[in-house]
């Protein structure tokens, strides 16, 4: 009944097509066609998902799982891969806000793109070309086509970063971005064999997530530790993770409503949606998990502390998001894969406004700064401020976005971020270290964002003449804000844990695909059981389902007899919100009310504030150990081995060669070639024939 | 006499050599004629080439459009030629890509005209005819024919250091050559006195069982020929020399077709006629492999020179396809014959853009250019089209051959597989570091602010390209339906063969074959 699923990716490959190929001669025709054409693209693509989204719905829960083959690709042998697709809650519930978010944001890059030095239809066929890769990274049913989306996201954030590329900072950023994602991705290609073969022996060869989820039975613990940890690699580098996240920052370099998209909402909690989506898999390896929940909860602190002192407004959201992310691989390492989820979806509203947001500002900034021709940086928010007045909606809008991420009860990060912190704490792969991690990240969390909205919009402007042509951006960027602002506030609403009396809605839809994965080890499940679990998948058996559900319901519920009693959690909740408010007291007093603190701070610190203005020098360190010895090394092996060794035992062979045959050199005129060929004959044929003789 | 009822496989493979004689007398100032006669020919040649796809028989590992006539009876000499799924795809690419080089040659070419489009199209004849022959003189004819021709386009059409390289391609090529004809003389001797006929059949000298020891020298002898010619490390340094001094057609024909006649000779001569040889040369041939992966991508990463950059890319890919073919398994063999095909299109297309660029400003040194983006968009467009077919992006051709390559490697040996996927990191690395100093960065060089776009002529040359780009890498199912049946058949005989030659039974031959058969060990590893 979703046959038609095809249409979804091939709408934005259709605008890739029709701006890619006549954009030049739309653009020179009219340049509104080539957006109406982008976005007209990305909406049809959204009503379809929306119809398919609704018709599933309306089906009984554990119907809502199906495939659609649409194409063979890849076979050969025992390897059959297809591009098919997947129509499951979760990916439906991915597809939904991708392409909702997308849109609003083709939207917004109307007004912010409008101008621009760059082609302007070349920034809508890659923004198109990400949706396209995007859609097929939610929506593959198996994790080649999933690969293919997600190697193809990576190049679309290539491209973007580097889309004014006559600034050489831009250009090295992209390659930057790509270079370590294809470092992830070198580790997703190895975890994909390992799958292959580790379940080849069991007839599993197509990758497909039914088929390889139904039996991961089959693999050894080891086995699935390993695949786990490779996959957990190339969500490192995807979603901006220790040790690979260095690339995110600097994306910063591409268009705002890109950094917005692409390295906040969408491309970078692919990582995430993997995971989760991988969570059978997962519950196989407690090792694993423990891995993702201890990097996760390690880079939200790591990039929070980072966050503390930028004094360019994207750097400091860009910090922001892959503190972010930590949180959502710290749910993800405990078991919480919903509330992981969850925070994707809430993160992906107020992140994406506050990025679109500061891409106001910046727009705002870079028009006054373009007015008196002052080539001051427009990003840096010491420029800035006093900007409350002159842009009210941005602020508006921003100021629901920052209460939203610092987690104050009623908005959506608080939910969120809360349930994670709640089972970093009270699930059985929890700890309290991780929670406590988690709750001083979250006040961090809260300064820098405050910080960051004082430094911005409070307090005198700071940009000299250019503050009286500072001006509110054009209602194709206000609308998405005010869109979203709405988004950020009541998008928590979709998941009120039951401790505060709600029925987390979200929970229960995701239940059919992460049933059992939620809480709950695999492992300790028997292997019928993790039979079962891959019916509950298949939405096959509903028996099997009920068992699986209950299962989950007894180990990792909420009304679990083990768990800790209520008051605790209330008791984390209100200590997470105290912090929250302390860090924004904190800010309040540094920024508003004593001006001078910071800088004396960073005085008397210095040390530590250059560590972490530098973002702890990991940037040179890697330069140092990894980038500089390598090409050193290359160097090497092309005048050493190559030039030096065995070109030069070949030019040496040549050479005594030709001191032999200068001897007869005149004995005939003619070219080189039949000189060389007559040798090789006359060699041939004596040799050969002596051969025979012997033989 | 073949399926067709016409001997189609002679009509294209000495096509070309009409179009030598006609231009032979055409005058050799009437340049546009001749770049317009050799392009006729070419195009028309590539259209009747076609019906061999179009009637090839999916099913059969069989040769077809097979061909045979008595050359010298008494030597056992004949003129055999036919066809399968592992050769069907590469004369294809051969007669494409010749058309393209006619064209990228039309004003990169100013001298010698006539003499350039007669080697080219000889080139033709001869490469068509060392892939479609059955027996083992007519293939060492047209292997060294093969020579003359690309020699020619290096020291007569190359660049400064042209002598050089064209001597060092001929005598890296030629001395390989000597050893692979002393083995067919010897296979030739062999045969006879097992069987007593004398016979060049190549289908004849597959079913002959060869000692072990013997096969190991002859084994080698055509190993160390096709490596030269693949090029494997370490025999690859004629390569980037090569590539470099020659002119853009010659680059595209050596990176697109002459490269895989070493490939495509391990598969067609070497493994099948020595199986048990190949076997135990597999943990040499691999390393090797994985060595050139990594070194040519680590080498071409500090290239100054974009042209000796794409060539040292050649020597890493050309690992993959070594790899690939070696894993001896489906996925491996396929992807390697279809990596072959990769190669072709995206160093081809590599080759054409650096062309394109050198024409323009006869320089090809990276830090000259910056920019160019700016002021080359479709260039652009086309440049990061090959630039991303080339690191093997999902969704481009090499993707499907690279991971094919992989997923087979690593079901033989693991560990060498993972070595070869970290070829992916450093492929990305100096493809889009090249694409960056070239393209992007600031446009600060005056004589780069008023290069001009591509012309028409220069987009039909890398439009067909592009567009199979993309083609193969969606839909690679057309063109590895093709291959199937003979690769399935190749991988067959070879582990038949392993498996007797284990179980010592070179001398008893196919009669207890059965036997082994039977057991389960046997029956697991033909899993493919």
């Amino acid at each position: 009944m979703f046959d038609y699923i095809w249409l979804v990716p091939v709408f934005p490959a259709i605008g890739v097509l029709i701006n890619g190929l006549l954009g030049r001669r739309i653009e020179a025709i009219n340049k509104s066609l080539i957006h109406w054409i982008a976005c007209g693209m990305i909406a049809l693509s959204f009503i379809v998902t929306c119809i398919i989204f609704f018709q599933l719905q309306g089906l009984p829960a554990t119907e809502r799982i199906y495939q659609v083959t649409c194409l063979p690709w890849i076979n050969s042998g025992i390897l059959q891969t297809n591009i098919a697709y997947l129509i499951d809650p979760l990916s439906m519930m991915m597809a939904m806000f991708v392409i909702g978010i997308g849109f609003l944001i083709h939207v917004y890059s109307i007004g912010y793109m409008d101008g621009d030095p760059g082609r302007y239809y070349r920034f809508f066929v890659y923004l198109n070309l990400f949706m396209f890769s995007m859609i097929n990274l939610v929506l593959a049913n198996n994790y080649l086509l999933m690969f293919l989306g997600w190697e193809g996201v990576g190049l679309c954030s290539y491209l973007l970063i580097g889309f004014w590329f006559d600034d050489e900072a831009n250009a090295i950023a992209g390659k930057k971005a790509f270079i370590t994602n294809r470092v992830g991705d070198f580790a997703f290609l190895i975890g994909m064999f390992l799958l292959f073969t580790g379940l080849g022996e069991h007839g599993v060869w197509s990758l497909q997530f039914n088929e390889v989820f139904s039996n991961v039975h089959h693999l050894s613990t080891s086995q699935a530790t390993a695949i786990c940890l490779l996959f957990f690699i190339g969500c490192t580098a995807k979603s901006a993770q220790i040790p690979l996240y260095v690339w995110l920052p600097d994306a910063m370099a591409g268009p705002t409503p890109v950094s917005a998209l692409i390295h906040a909402a969408t491309m970078v909690t692919s990582g995430v949606y993997m995971i989760a989506r991988s969570n059978i898999l997962y519950s196989m390896s407690p090792f694993a998990m423990g891995v993702v929940a201890t990097v996760g909860a390690l880079t939200a602190l790591f990039a929070a502390s980072i966050g503390l002192v930028q004094n360019d407004i994207k750097k400091v959201l860009a910090y922001s998001t892959v503190s972010q992310l930590g949180y959502m691989f710290l749910g993800l390492g405990v078991g919480a894969f919903t509330a992981g989820m969850f925070h994707v979806l809430t993160h992906a509203f107020f992140k994406a406004l506050m990025f679109l947001g500061s891409g106001a500002v910046i727009h705002s900034m870079h028009h006054a700064y373009h007015k008196i021709h002052s080539h001051d940086d427009a990003q840096d928010m010491r420029n800035m401020g006093g900007l409350k007045s002159k842009t009210p909606i941005t602020f508006w809008t921003f100021l629901v976005g920052t209460i939203a991420i610092a987690g104050i009860p009623g908005f959506s990060g608080f939910f969120s971020k809360d349930e994670i912190l709640w089972k970093a704490f009270s699930s059985p792969q929890g700890h309290w270290l991780l929670w406590l991690i988690g709750a001083v990240a979250a006040g961090m969390t809260a300064f820098y964002m405050f910080r960051l909205l004082f430094m911005t919009f409070f307090n005198d402007c700071r940009a000299g003449d250019a503050a009286e042509h500072i001006h509110e951006s054009p209602k194709t960027m206000t609308v998405p804000l005010i869109i979203l602002a709405f988004l950020a506030a009541v998008g928590g609403y979709l998941g009120v844990p039951h401790a505060l009396g709600g029925s987390n809605m979200f929970h229960h839809f995701l239940e059919p695909v992460i049933g059992l994965g939620d809480g709950k080890l695999l492992q300790d499940a028997t292997t019928a059981v993790a039979h079962g679990a891959h019916q509950a998948v298949q939405a096959a058996g509903h028996a099997a389902h009920a068992a699986a559900g209950h299962m989950a319901e007894a180990a990792g519920g909420h009304h679990g007899a083990h768990h800790p009693p209520l008051w605790v959690e209330y008791l984390l909740m209100a200590v997470s919100v105290a912090i929250a408010c302390f860090g924004i007291f904190v800010a309040y007093f540094m920024y508003i009310v004593k001006r001078e603190v910071p800088v004396a701070l960073a005085e008397k610190y210095a040390f530590v504030h250059r560590l972490l203005l530098n973002k702890w020098y990991i940037d040179e360190l890697y330069d140092l150990v990894i980038i500089s010895p390598l090409r050193g090394f290359s160097y090497f092996l092309w005048k050493g081995v190559d030039v030096g060794v065995v070109d030069a035992i070949v030019n040496g062979v040549a050479r005594i060669v030709g001191w032999g045959s200068s001897a007869v050199r005149y004995m005939q005129s003619g070219y080189v070639q039949s000189y060389a060929v007559s040798v090789v004959f006359g060699t041939v044929v004596l040799l050969g024939y002596y051969f025979l003789k012997a033989l | 006499m073949n399926e067709l009822g016409f001997p189609i496989i002679s009509l294209v493979t000495f096509f070309p050599i009409f179009g030598v004689l006609i231009l032979m007398f055409i005058d050799k100032d009437a340049k546009d004629t001749l770049r317009g006669t050799a392009m006729a020919f070419a195009l028309i040649e590539f259209i009747i080439s076609l019906p061999l796809l179009f009637s090839f028989q999916n099913g059969t590992a069989a040769m077809q459009f097979v061909e045979r006539y008595t050359w010298v009876k008494s030597a056992g000499l004949s003129y055999f030629v036919g066809l399968d799924g592992i050769s069907i795809w590469i004369i294809i690419l051969t007669t494409f890509l010749t058309p393209l080089c006619v064209l990228c040659s039309w004003t990169y070419i100013e001298k010698r005209v006539k003499e350039f489009m007669i080697c080219l199209l000889l080139l033709e004849t001869a490469m068509l005819g060392a892939l479609v022959s059955l027996d083992l003189i007519l293939f060492y004819v047209f292997w060294e024919l093969m020579l003359i021709p690309m020699y020619l386009l290096i020291g007569v059409w190359g660049g400064d250091n042209k002598i050089y390289a064209a001597v060092k391609f001929f005598l890296y090529t030629a001395a390989g050559s000597v050893f692979m004809l002393l083995s067919i003389f010897f296979l030739y001797y062999l045969n006879h006195k097992t069987t007593g006929v004398y016979t060049f059949d190549l289908l004849e000298l597959y079913k002959l069982n060869i000692p072990v020891s013997t096969q190991f020298w002859l084994c080698l002898a055509f190993f160390v020929s096709f490596a030269i010619k693949v090029p494997m490390f370490p025999l690859h340094t004629w390569l980037p020399d090569a590539h470099v001094q020659a002119p853009t057609a010659g680059s595209v024909i050596l990176a697109g077709v002459l490269l895989k006649m070493g490939t495509y000779g391990f598969m067609r001569f070497a493994i099948p006629l020595f199986p048990y040889a190949s076997h135990q040369f597999t943990p040499v041939i691999a390393v090797l492999a994985v060595i050139g992966i990594i070194y040519g991508a680590l080498v071409a990463m500090i290239q100054p020179d974009m042209k000796k950059l794409v060539a040292y890319s050649s020597v890493s890919h050309l690992g993959y396809v070594m790899l690939g073919i070696f894993a001896f398994n489906m996925q491996g063999v396929e992807g390697g014959l279809y990596q072959m095909l990769n190669h072709g299109i995206s160093t081809g297309a590599l080759f054409l853009i650096v062309g394109m660029i050198y024409e323009r400003r006869h320089t090809r040194m990276i830090k000259d250019f910056g920019g160019i983006a700016k002021v080359m968009p479709i260039y652009a467009t086309f440049f990061m089209i090959a630039t991303l077919s080339s690191v093997a992006v999902p969704g481009t051709n090499g993707f499907v051959g690279e991971f094919m390559i992989l997923v087979g490697a690593f079901r033989t040996f693991p560990v060498f597989a993972v070595f070869a996927t970290s070829g992916a990191i450093l492929g990305a690395l100096y493809m889009l570091w090249m694409y960056q100093r070239v393209m992007f960065q600031p446009l600060d060089k005056e004589e780069n602010k008023v290069l001009k776009d591509l012309n028409a002529r220069e987009i039909m040359t890398l439009l067909p390209l592009a567009i199979l780009v993309f083609v193969m890498g969606f839909f690679p199912g057309y063109f590895l339906r093709k291959m199937d049946a003979s690769c399935e058949h190749f991988l067959k005989t070879y582990k038949k063969q392993v498996a007797m030659y284990e179980q010592g039974l070179e001398d008893t031959g196919a009669a207890r074959l059965a036997a082994v058969l039977e057991e389960g060990k046997l029956k697991s590893t033909l899993l493919d």
